[in-house]
C-alpha cells in the first residue's frame, strides 16, 4: 500500500528544489520506460523500495524450497525425487542471484539472513503453510509456480535493469517447475480415486493462499511499485491473468473450485470471485501462518549447522 | 570476492554478461560458474572474471561532434533529390536537342 511517505514525495516534488526536480525528472524518466543500472544516481525513496522488495523476493526463493524440502524422502519415484531436487536447486539459486542484486543496492546478504531469521523482513505468504500430501507438492508445483510467474513475468520490464536481468533466468527455469508441477497433478488425476482426491484436498487448501497470492487489489495508480515502475501491473491484473489462464484448465480436469462465486462475466472478461479475506494475508505474511514459526525455525538452524563453512571459507575470501 | 560471469549461449555467438556471484576462489568460483550458468547446457563457454579487475567506463564527451565519421553524419537526401533532378532534366535536354535537329 502507499506509505504516506511516496504521495507526499509525489506531490511535493512538483514544487521545485533540486532534489525535487531531480526526483521528478527520475520518475518522468522510469514512467517512460527507461531503465536504471547500480552506479546511476536514484532517489533514496526508490532506492529503499527496491531493497525491501527484492530482498522479499529473494527471501521467498529461500523460505520456497521449505515445504518441496520435506517431500524428498518421499516422492514416489527416483524421477519425481529427481525433478524436485532439481527444483529445489532452482530455486535456491534465484535467491542467490536475487540477494546478489540486493547486495549491490547496498544491503549485504548476510544482513538479509540476520533479517529474515529475526522475523524483520517478510516472504511470500504461500510459504508460510503446511503440505500434507503429495498431492500439495503437485499443486504447489503447478499453481503456486503459475502466479509466481504472472509476477516474474511482470518484473522483466522493471526499471530497475539488473533485477530484469536476473528475471530472465528466473522464468526461464521456473517454465520447467510449471511442467514438472502440471505432469504431476496429471499422473494424480488419472490415477486411483484416492490420487484424485489428495489433489482436490490439496486445491480445496491452497486456493485461498492462491488468491491471496498477487496481493490487495490496490489501483496501479496508487501502487509505489508501480509508480517506479518496479513492477508493470497492477495486483488484480496479476490476478486476472492467473485466474484466466488456470481456471480453465483446473475445471477441465474435474476438479472443483472452493468458491462458489468464481465465475467470468463473458461481456467485460472480468473475473468475479468471492473477496479474499485481506486481514488473514496480512497476519500470514507478518509472520502468523499456520507454519511460518515452524519454518523460520528450521531456517535458524539451518543456518547455526553450517554457519562453519562460512567461517572456514570466509577468510580465504578476504 | 564477487565473480562476474559472462555466457556464451551458442557457438559463434557473443558472450553476454549473466550475473554474479560469490566465491572464496577462483577454484570455487569455477564449480560455482558451472552450476549457476551451464548445468542445463544452457551455455556452451563461460568466462569467470573476478569483478574487481573490470574496469567500468561511461562517460564519451565528443566535443567536436565528429559525426562525419557516422552514418548519421550523412543525409544525403536532398542532395540525391537535387542530383535526380538534374540528371533527369540533362536528360530531357539531350532529347530535345536531339528532336530539334531531326
Amino acid at each position: 500500500m502507499a506509505s504516506a511517505g511516496d504521495t507526499l514525495m509525489l506531490t511535493t516534488v512538483r514544487y521545485g528544489g533540486h532534489l525535487q526536480s531531480r526526483t521528478q525528472e527520475f520518475l518522468e524518466f522510469v514512467q517512460a520506460g527507461g531503465q536504471v543500472e547500480t552506479g546511476d544516481w536514484m532517489p533514496d525513496q526508490y532506492r529503499a523500495r527496491l531493497i525491501k522488495f527484492i530482498e522479499m523476493h529473494g527471501n521467498s526463493e529461500l523460505m520456497g524450497v521449505l515445504p518441496e524440502r520435506d517431500w524428498i524422502l518421499r516422492a514416489p519415484t527416483l524421477q519425481r525425487k529427481l525433478a524436485l531436487t532439481a527444483k529445489i536447486q532452482d530455486e535456491v539459486g534465484h535467491c542467490q542471484l536475487i540477494y546478489r542484486v540486493v547486495e549491490d543496492l547496498g544491503k549485504p546478504r548476510e544482513a538479509c539472513l540476520d533479517d529474515l531469521i529475526s522475523g524483520k523482513s517478510k516472504f511470500h505468504n504461500v510459504f508460510h503453510y503446511p503440505t500434507k500430501s503429495w498431492g500439495d507438492v503437485g499443486v504447489i508445483a503447478w499453481l503456486v509456480d503459475a502466479a509466481a510467474i504472472i509476477s516474474q513475468k511482470a518484473l522483466l520490464k522493471c526499471s530497475y535493469a539488473p533485477y530484469a536481468r536476473v528475471m530472465k533466468k528466473v522464468c526461464w527455469e521456473e517454465s520447467f517447475h510449471i511442467l514438472h508441477g502440471r505432469d504431476t497433478v496429471l499422473a494424480m488425476v488419472t490415477g486411483t480415486r484416492e490420487q484424485f482426491e489428495l489433489v482436490q484436498e490439496a486445491l480445496l487448501r491452497w486456493w485461498e493462499p492462491l488468491m491471496h497470492f498477487h496481493g490487495t487489489p490496490i489501483p496501479a495508480a496508487e501502487d509505489p511499485m508501480y509508480v517506479w515502475r518496479i513492477k508493470s501491473q497492477g495486483n488484480e491484473d496479476a490476478r486476472q491473468q492467473f485466474l484466466d489462464g488456470y481456471v480453465p484448465q483446473i475445471l477441465e480436469l474435474g476438479l472443483e473450485i472452493p468458491d462458489p462465486k468464481l465465475r467470468k462475466d463473458e461481456e467485460t472478461g472480468v473475473w468475479e470471485y468471492t473477496e479474499p479475506d485481506w486481514e488473514k494475508l496480512m497476519a500470514v505474511v507478518t509472520g502468523h501462518g499456520p507454519a511460518s514459526a515452524e519454518r523460520l525455525a528450521f531456517r535458524r538452524l539451518s543456518r547455526a549447522e553450517v554457519g562453519w563453512v562460512s567461517r572456514t571459507m570466509l577468510p580465504e575470501a578476504a | 570476492m564477487i565473480f562476474e560471469v559472462f555466457r556464451q549461449e551458442r557457438k559463434g555467438q557473443a558472450f553476454v554478461h549473466g550475473g554474479s556471484f560469490h566465491a572464496p576462489n577462483r577454484e570455487f568460483a569455477d564449480a560455482y560458474a558451472r552450476e549457476f550458468y551451464a548445468r542445463r547446457q544452457e551455455s556452451v563457454a563461460l568466462w569467470v572474471v573476478p569483478r574487481e579487475e573490470i574496469t567500468t567506463i561511461e562517460e564519451f564527451p565528443d566535443e567536436f561532434d565528429l559525426k562525419y565519421r557516422r552514418v548519421d553524419g550523412y543525409s544525403i537526401k536532398a542532395r540525391l533529390k537535387e542530383a535526380r533532378a538534374a540528371a533527369e532534366n540533362a536528360i530531357r535536354l539531350r532529347d530535345a536537342g536531339s528532336a530539334g535537329g531531326a
